[in-house]
């Protein structure tokens, strides 16, 4: 059998196929330009050329294709937020990711495991009775469940009532879900590709030539573009990208952590969070766990991990899986959050014409890959703000109307 | 753990410290519409490189202002606010007669 498949795939019948067309020499002139192409940039670009039949777009990063926060994320998938507003857009997106693998025929792994988060308070079953009530007005599966059902759910999570956090009920969302997410951007970037769209790599946003309020052009470290439109889509570092083109934004960029425990065997199927303690849990279906948490306490630009940290998410580990005691850490690293006030996106027009934003992206980004991509491109083709993202515009701030979503970050609220 | 030095305390570990912001010049809020609030109160340079921004040392509430790289975590000098704020900035209360109110 090792021979029959080892002879399969040396086989000339069946040759790898190339995701991505290779890097091509950098027009002058492009439609849109892209500056970020991580998940959300690819996503972007896939549903301007599959949906809107816009294809000459030059999809830019200074690095490598999803090589920044999209690799860095912890990969989960849900909608059960707070506000109406939030709540309809992220069960969007969570049901454009229940279709992506056929849509690309490419897997991306998608796994429908469930969310519990879980409550130690009163006031924590308060506030989930709340958003399972919101949650369930807009059609998205949330519930409050008792002991006796997060015992079922996750046999091996402590339940001592002698414990310093007691658990004493949960908010299980059934459409919690989990995907690679490598494969997600792959998948995008690879059908952008497909129907014409240009990867560029290395190719770094320096400057945004304005000319009258509208946008006209990119100035990067292989040339000049000039274009129609541009999309930044450049998670952790949406101020420093949109101080190119003139615009201040409401954001503060703050470190991440996560780490990962060496693989097991399938022991938890749902995701696992706590904002008591400040901490979520899933392994992942190579064995590991995945272990975050909060941001980091003050702002910072790197990405480099912490003992600090480290300690505190294994603390508050061992609160909910004593077993994991004896687990060895992996890999631990961090992603750069760009917070918002109100814990919400900042997407659609900025106060350049043509010029348009995709950021605010904080610990949400991930989950909000299809359907952001989705919505923005269709601003961008129609010049019109798409219902769904209406709320979440810049201009929310100066007419003091955020959005104030407080089921944005799995470990906070 | 990482250390910070606290003009009033000296070398202490940073999770005795709170991050407060970035030290902006704080105009008066009655002189302003409301796009101009907005901005204060919300928006913020949040740049790459050396920074100027309040910190709290906890135990003490000692309010100091500290000159940090937010590229590469280093903290380059911290001293007392009264290097910037030679005296205490007060507005007239609302309704106290003042012009501009």
């Amino acid at each position: 059998m090792p021979f029959g498949l080892l002879k399969y795939g040396l086989r000339k019948k069946h040759p790898g196929q190339h995701h991505f067309t290779p890097t091509k020499p950098l027009k002058s002139r492009y439609d849109v330009v892209i500056i970020g192409a991580g998940g959300h940039g690819c996503s972007i670009a896939y549903y301007l050329a599959k949906q809107h039949g816009i294809t000459d777009i030059a999809l830019i990063d200074k690095a490598y294709l999803g090589g920044g926060n999209t690799a860095r994320n912890t990969a989960v998938i849900r909608s059960n937020y707070l506000t109406e507003s939030g709540v309809n857009f992220y069960r969007d997106s969570v049901a454009l990711y229940q279709g992506l693998s056929n849509e690309f025929g490419y897997n991306i792994m998608m796994e429908n495991r469930g969310q519990l988060t879980l409550a130690h308070s009163d006031a924590a079953i308060r506030s989930f009775r709340w958003r399972a009530e919101v949650n369930q007005h807009l059609g998205v599966r949330s519930e409050l469940v008792d002991r006796q059902t997060i015992q079922e759910l996750v046999p091996n999570l402590n339940l001592a009532e002698d414990s310093r956090f007691p658990i004493l009920a949960g908010l299980w969302h059934a459409d919690g879900a989990t995907a690679r997410h490598d494969a997600v951007v792959w998948g995008y970037a690879r059908g952008a590709c497909q129907r014409g769209v240009e990867l560029h790599q290395l190719t770094e946003a320096q400057g945004i030539e304005i000319e009258a309020g509208r946008v006209v052009g990119v100035r990067t470290n292989r040339g000049n573009i000039a274009c129609g439109a541009v999309v930044q889509a450049v998670a952790g570092a949406s101020s420093v990208v949109g101080k190119l083109a003139g615009i201040k934004l409401p954001i503060h960029s703050f470190p991440l952590q996560a780490m990962v425990t060496q693989p097991y065997k399938p022991v938890l199927t749902p995701h696992v969070s706590s904002p008591h303690v400040h901490v979520y849990v899933h392994q992942t279906s190579r064995g590991e766990f995945v272990i975050g948490g909060g941001s980091d306490p003050y702002p910072l630009y790197h990405t480099r991990a912490t003992l600090d940290q480290r300690e505190i998410l294994s603390a508050a580990t061992l609160e909910l899986f004593p077993f994991l005691a004896q687990a060895k850490v992996l890999r631990q690293w961090a992603g750069t959050t760009d917070m918002t006030p109100d814990y919400s996106p900042i997407m659609g027009l900025s106060p350049v014409q043509n010029y348009y934003l995709d950021a605010g992206w904080g610990t949400w980004g991930f989950k909000a890959t299809p359907i952001s991509g989705k919505t923005m491109a269709e601003l961008v083709a129609t010049g019109k703000v798409p219902a769904l993202i209406q709320p979440f515009e810049l201009e929310r701030f100066y007419r003091f109307q955020q959005v104030n979503e407080a089921g944005a970050t799995a470990a906070s609220h | 753990m990482k250390l910070l030095r606290c003009p009033l305390n000296g070398l202490r570990n940073i999770s005795e410290f709170i991050y407060g912001g970035e030290v902006h010049p704080l105009t008066d809020p009655r002189h302003q519409d409301a796009r101009a609030w907005a901005e204060q109160v919300f928006f913020d340079d949040n740049a790459a490189g050396v920074v100027l921004e309040w910190w709290c040392h906890r135990p003490t509430s000692y309010w100091f202002i500290a000159e940090r790289n937010t590229v590469t975590d280093q903290v380059i000098r911290t001293f007392a606010s009264s290097e910037l704020y030679a005296e205490r900035v007060t507005f007239p209360r609302a309704g106290s007669g003042d012009p501009h109110a």
